[in-house]
């Protein structure tokens, strides 16, 4: 699966940056997640609970942060086993550009899934990670809302 | 006689299988039962570094845990192929190891890693999912014709650029002069689409282990439970014969996919010796399109040459055969013997030469499934000659005229010598029926309503009952294809045939019993047919390749022969009459031309009171008989297909169907005309519907009925079938076969009628909406460059 997409957040670029190496932002962001510790200052373990079509499964995984480059990119990848229901692995190119007092993020995704997964549950992927990626952001969003009052307006 | 050879008998076994009381392997409950389920590898290509299977075996109610290291090093064997091929350089075909479970190195998506044992099936699958595996994934080989290419992944070691064998057929100077001489060269290129077999009971068995005499059970759904318990025996060392029975009861579908001894039974029947507890698995839907072996996967190039009348002159054919991970036991005949020898189809083709080159990938294995090679020959040379005649402008069905066979036995450059048949009358036979010469009126009409109305021809000819076994063993077969029969007639005169035949759909049990009612008159309630089971029926090949009637009937034929014999010398011993005036019809034994008469029951009876038999006469009434056919027996057909495609959507609806096939004699019309029916919805279902998808990392997309679309009621329009009848003279009763004709003939006469609705031949199997309407706009797209 290639995904791209871009999103426009109301918040400095600084603010998004950090946000975005912040693993309790990203604990409370990321739909279904429900545990998430960073291992080293570029990795990260993560579990999240995920149903896709009628896959339901508990994915244990391992991210990494390559080619960081602060506040403007870096690139995430992982790969999360879900035992039975397969497995699924990829990484995306994230980078923000400041656009005023506002940041635009854009990503570039490429992922697989195997297992399970792709035998029931892949004409489901895309929607499925679209609709994940669009509950993510507004999360993000809302957080940034809320712990950054003064800034909202 | 209303039972006999001929009638429209109701089938017997039907009345327990549609109330529910068909008894299955799943329904075999063990009174020590523990149940298993597999770790499965979830790549398709991957190194297994780790096994910790800690948690699982913490869990309350799990036996055991066992893995491929163990099962080997407990001297159980590698699974073998049936049937050695030999490459047109000599040597002989490579192919890559099959340990019964993964020792070092998964190879496809579902490979088994371990065996749990468990209480129940339930806790079997959660402890299996708390069998936690490490891999090294690897870059996997998927498709058959990238799998000989230099950048592929090698699958097995041992086997050089994935290249199984390399194997030819046919006379390539002969071809190679005539095609260069053709006035006419048509070249096609096809796929033969991938096929999951999809029987209607999954696959099962259940493993039992009897200590104190050290014998095991095994009941399991095959198709062929002696060569099941061979193999097992011979191969697997799983246990010597004599300690190993095998029962196949009702089996729920095969298609061929229960031919094979798959990695599941040996290690149930291993575990069930490792645990001391019978051990049952029962395949779900989702292992079943997984791991049962699926069918077809080719990738073709074929040129025929025509002379200036349209006769053909020589037939060039190149095919690669994915044959998967592992050579399953028929995977390669199925490729070869049963495919390369087809080639000349119904047609007099006076040169034909082609090369199959086998090749692994990180598939599931591929072997035989309803048709086994026939379908993959009828697709490529049905679309061939539909291509040649429109590009020659001639009508199809005259130019399969002009090329038809037309004198028996006709010697094929390619191995068989077709029997008997006529197929200008079939295809008179299917042209009338499909009223042809409507054809045009009912097109215009269609066009008014906004559809695309086609017609599509289809002729075949096919070989059942792969024979004989010398013949067979000279071109690398492991075993003998003959078949066993046993007539027992029981001291009250009912009677018992036992045969090496399995019937999983076939309604042997009504067919065998009307050559025992045709034969002495009697009811076909009074004979019952035993089969499946190693220690009941002493051996047999089993059920495939539509061989039960020619050659399995022909073993009871030959059986009853002897015992009407017998029984005449004793009525003519108690009647006081001479053998050669006995005449055994209605139930009865008479003295032509008297009224003196025994009753058949009188006839049993005698023979095992044994108070007044001839003198020297052993007592009872009980022959046996092996049948090896001198050759196979050829079945054809002529099928025509009549659809409408929606030229906005794609979609393609059947309007209509016609069979006429040849058969030869025909027991039982009514059971006849179902595989009849139930082949060529499987053949439309490959034409249209159905076909497994792999991705390029070799992740299986089709897991389930949401993807993966079989034929429904409402896809098939009712069927016009008819018969005509050249009775094969290679057996007793002149039969032909007919499991597997509507598979083999349907699919391009399907696809045929499409290309002619929309006028185009660029067009694949399964023609889905999306696939026509492709085809369709790249078809109007030169027209709108004009």
């Amino acid at each position: 699966m290639d995904m791209t997409g871009e999103y426009r957040i109301a918040a400095p670029r600084d603010v998004v940056w950090h946000a975005l190496n912040d693993e309790d932002v990203l604990r409370a962001c990321i739909p279904g997640c429900t545990e998430l510790e960073r291992t080293s200052d570029t990795e990260l373990s993560a579990i999240v609970v995920q149903k896709i079509g009628p896959v339901r499964a508990k994915f244990a995984g391992d991210v990494e942060l390559t080619n960081i480059n602060p506040p403007a990119s870096y690139t995430i990848q992982g790969e999360g086993s879900g035992g039975v229901a397969g497995f699924a692995k990829g990484g995306a190119d994230v980078t923000l550009a400041a656009d005023g007092n506002e940041t635009i993020l854009s990503y570039v995704v490429n992922a697989t899934v195997g297992g399970k997964l792709a035998q029931i549950g892949s004409r489901l992927i895309d929607s499925t990670a679209r609709k994940l990626a669009a509950k993510f952001f507004d999360n993000f969003q809302a957080h940034l809302n809320e712990n950054q009052p003064d800034k909202a307006g | 006689m209303t039972d006999g050879i001929g009638a429209r008998v109701a089938r017997k076994e039907d009345k327990r299988f549609i109330t529910g009381k068909g008894k299955y392997t799943d329904d075999i409950r063990m009174e020590n039962q523990a149940y298993a389920a597999f770790v499965r590898s979830p790549h398709a290509s991957a190194k297994v570094t780790g096994i910790d299977a800690s948690a699982a075996e913490a869990m309350e109610g799990v036996i055991a845990v066992h893995t491929g290291p163990e099962l080997k090093a407990d001297g159980i064997g590698d699974i073998i192929t049936g049937w050695a091929i030999t490459s047109k350089d000599g040597n002989p075909m490579q192919c890559g190891v099959w340990n019964p479970m993964v020792t070092e190195f998964a190879r496809y998506v579902g490979d088994a890693v371990a065996i749990v044992v468990a209480e129940s099936q339930d806790l079997a699958r959660r402890a299996a999912e708390k069998v936690s595996v490490s891999y090294d994934e690897l870059p996997a080989t998927v498709f058959a014709d990238h799998a000989l290419e230099t950048d592929a992944h090698q699958v097995h070691e041992n086997v050089p650029g994935n290249l199984i064998f390399n194997w030819e057929i046919g006379d390539e100077e002969k071809t190679d002069a005539a095609m260069s001489g053709a006035h006419h060269v048509t070249q096609i290129d096809i796929t033969n689409n991938r096929l999951s077999p999809n029987a209607m009971e999954p696959r099962s068995a259940v493993a039992v282990y009897d200590e104190a005499e050290d014998h095991y059970t095994l009941y399991t759904t095959s198709q062929n439970p002696h060569v099941a318990r061979l193999v097992l025996s011979a191969f697997y060392q799983v246990a010597p014969e004599h300690k190993l029975r095998v029962i196949a009861p009702d089996v729920g579908g095969g298609f061929g996919s229960k031919i094979y001894i798959y990695p599941e039974e040996i290690a149930c029947l291993w575990a069930s010796m490792k645990t001391g507890r019978s051990v049952k698995w029962t395949s779900d839907r989702s292992e079943a399109f997984m791991t049962d072996a699926h069918g077809r996967d080719h990738v073709t190039t074929a040129k025929m040459g025509f002379d200036a009348d349209g006769k053909i002159v020589g037939f060039h054919v190149d095919t690669i055969a994915n044959i998967g991970a592992y050579v399953s036991l028929f995977a390669t005949a199925t490729p070869t013997y049963l495919y390369g020898t087809l080639w000349s189809g119904t047609y007099d083709i006076p040169a034909i030469y082609g090369t199959v080159r086998a090749v692994h990938t990180n598939t599931v294995p591929v072997d035989a499934y309803r048709g086994a090679g026939r379908p993959e020959a009828t697709y490529m040379i049905e679309r061939m000659m539909e291509t040649a005649a429109r590009e020659m402008g001639m009508d199809p069905a005259e130019l399969r005229r002009r090329n038809f066979v037309k004198e028996f036995p006709y010697q094929t450059q390619v191995l068989l010598q077709y029997d008997s048949g006529d197929y200008d009358a079939l295809l008179d036979m299917a042209q009338d029926a499909a009223n042809v010469s409507g054809f045009a009126a009912r097109k215009a009409e269609a066009a008014g309503r906004g559809k695309l109305r086609g017609i599509g021809y289809s002729t075949f000819v096919e070989a059942c009952g792969l024979a004989p076994s010398a013949a067979a063993g000279s071109l690398g077969a492991g075993v003998g294809l003959w078949e066993s029969a046993e007539v027992r007639v029981n001291p009250v005169g009912t009677v018992e045939v036992l045969t090496g035949c399995h019937s999983h759909g076939q309604g042997h049990e009504t067919t065998f019993a009307q050559l025992v009612a045709d034969r002495f008159g009697l009811p076909i309630d009074s004979v019952s047919i035993v089969h499946g089971d190693t220690d009941k029926v002493q051996f047999g090949m089993g059920t495939y390749g539509s061989r039960s009637g020619p050659v399995g009937m022909s073993a009871v034929m030959k059986a009853l022969d002897k015992v009407e014999i017998k029984a005449k010398q004793i009525a003519a011993h108690v009647l006081e009459a001479s053998e050669v005036d006995i005449v055994i019809e209605g139930g009865e034994a008479k003295v032509a031309g008297t009224d003196k008469t025994m009753g058949w029951h009188e006839v049993g009876l005698a023979a095992y009171t044994a108070h007044n038999l001839p003198e020297g006469m052993e007592p009872g009434l009980k022959e046996t008989s092996f049948f090896d056919p001198v050759n196979f027996s050829f079945p054809s057909g002529a099928l025509i297909c009549e659809v409408e495609v929606d030229p906005d959507t794609g979609v393609t609806e059947i309007v209509q169907f016609t069979a006429a096939d040849d058969f030869g004699t025909i027991i039982n019309p009514m059971i006849v005309e179902g595989q009849v029916h139930g082949g060529i919805t499987q053949g439309i279902g490959q034409a249209l519907h159905e076909g497994v998808v792999y991705d390029d990392s070799g992740q299986l997309l089709t897991g389930s009925y949401m993807d993966y679309q079989m034929p429904r009621a409402a896809d098939v329009p009712s069927y016009t079938v008819s018969h005509g009848c050249t009775p094969s003279p290679n057996n007793p009763l002149g039969l032909k076969g007919c499991g597997e004709a509507g598979a083999i003939g349907a699919p391009p006469a399907v696809i045929n009628a499409i290309i002619d609705a929309i006028g185009t031949d660029n067009l694949q199997m399964p023609a889905t909406p999306q696939a026509v309407w492709t085809a369709l706009q790249s078809a109007k797209m030169p027209m709108a460059a004009e």
